[in-house]
């Protein structure tokens, strides 16, 4: 066994390896990753049959029903980001790994991305048509929702962490993340609408962006102080 | 030739209870370093707080002569664990598990297949992780302690659901580690036999 000097190894290593391994895993558990996907689906196609089929409601009410819906789904798939990680120890072992802990739970959020939120801008154009949407609605819907879902990945990546150990953490972990991202839904739900009545949606669109970058900046950090204290 | 590894001072408090402090160890290359003690004594916690699990109220640990929460990643590096929950994934295979733990630590896994006909776990390589048996699960986590190439092994009651070539096996790996100038912390509150140069804590 060699006993040299030891380099750290290659700072992206650990966030890639993390990635690698959560898509396998979701590849081998897809009900985690279809459950939050459909309940965003059914909420947001049953409420056109309960508020009635008139097009002017329907444009009226879409946006701000399929950003709630995508909202809701993100905050359900987000319980169990780091469950599985603390419960057979395997916390313990990424913790320990010698990655600076905020890359490798941006890698755990990034793959939360792109297992759930993902799928969800992609779902939501089928969505958007039940809501009559013209097409660069739909546009602007789903970039604010690719916007947003980045945003509650990683800001709920930190109330996660802040739970994972507690036994019944969701509904805390709703009541922590909820009026971080309460910005999220009033700008994303807003300038889809603003988008339905043809007016410039710029500024809303740039507020997401920014939220997003802060997010990006800040969350790593906080998740990986939040990780640290629950995993003790 | 001052110890590589050496704590000073160390005290845990859990809640409102003290489990120790002032505790105080050295250890160097090829030494083995015992924590004994009966069930709730801490030994599991003082074996996380020199990993950076947990932190400890008072004292320090330094390692190489530098203070390890000064620089975590370097040590971290040299360092692997064995607990009792082995963290791997049940829905993964032993091959795909151990891929991510040397992906993790980007440590080359050319010794993967000698490592795995010694530990007898060749024929157990497509099986999902969860259907292996709790020894086999262990031997997995010898595996990656064996693949990760660290000079400090931290061992929490490395004996759980061995069978008796297990341990035998488990005390060869160790001396062999030892001899080849690495350091091994192991928690038991079994007899622990390994021809090494032994320090031993005892937690009361």
């Amino acid at each position: 066994m060699s006993m040299q000097e030891r380099e750290l190894p290659p700072l992206l290593d650990g966030f890639n390896a993390i990635i690698r391994r959560d898509l396998m895993l979701a590849w081998k558990r897809p009900g985690d990753i279809l459950n939050p996907l459909f309940f965003f689906a059914m909420v947001a196609s049953l409420f056109p049959l309960a508020v009635g089929p008139s097009p002017e409601q329907l444009i009226l009410n879409g946006p701000g029903v399929v950003w709630v819906a995508a909202l809701l789904a993100t905050l359900l798939s987000l319980n169990s980001l780091f469950l599985s990680d603390f419960e057979d120890g395997s916390l313990d072992q990424i913790i320990l790994s010698p990655h600076p802990l905020p890359l490798l739970g941006l890698g755990k959020a990034a793959a939360h991305w792109l297992l759930n939120g993902l799928p969800l801008v992609l779902l939501s154009p089928v969505i958007a048509i039940t809501y009559r949407m013209p097409a660069e609605v739909i546009g602007v819907m789903m970039l604010t929702l690719a916007l947003g879902t980045v945003s509650l990945s990683l800001l709920g990546s930190i109330g996660a962490a802040l739970t994972v150990g507690l036994s019944r953490g969701t509904a805390l972990l709703s009541l922590l993340i909820l009026p971080l991202a309460m910005p999220i839904l009033i700008f994303g739900a807003r300038t889809v609408s603003l988008a339905a009545e043809g007016d410039p949606v710029s500024a809303g669109i740039y507020f997401l962006a920014a939220y997003c970058m802060m997010a990006l900046t800040l969350a790593p950090f906080a998740t990986a102080a939040a990780l640290k204290i629950s995993n003790e | 030739m001052s110890e590589v590894l050496l704590a000073n001072d160390l005290s845990i408090v859990r809640g409102e209870r003290c489990l120790f402090e002032q505790l105080d160890f050295a250890l160097n290359s090829g030494e083995l370093l015992l924590i004994e003690g009966a069930n709730g004594t801490g030994k599991t916690s003082l074996l996380r707080g020199i990993a950076g699990l947990l932190d400890f109220a008072t004292g320090h640990v330094s390692w190489d002569g530098e203070k390890v929460l000064e620089n975590y990643q370097l040590f971290r590096a040299d360092l692997v664990w064995l607990s009792h929950r082995v963290g791997f994934k049940g829905e993964l295979n032993l091959l795909e598990n151990l891929r991510f733990e040397s992906a993790l630590r980007s440590s080359a896994a050319a010794e993967k297949n000698a490592v795995l006909e010694r530990l007898g776990l060749v024929r157990l390589t497509a099986l999902p992780f969860r259907y292996l048996s709790a020894g086999q699960q262990r031997r997995v986590a010898l595996a990656r302690m064996l693949l990760a190439n660290a000079r400090l092994w931290l061992m929490d009651e490395p004996y759980t659901n061995l069978d008796i070539a297990g341990r035998s096996l488990v005390a060869d790996l160790i001396e062999e580690h030892l001899r080849g100038g690495g350091l091994c912390i192991v928690a038991s509150h079994q007899p622990v036999e390994i021809a090494a140069t032994t320090r031993r804590v005892m937690l009361a």
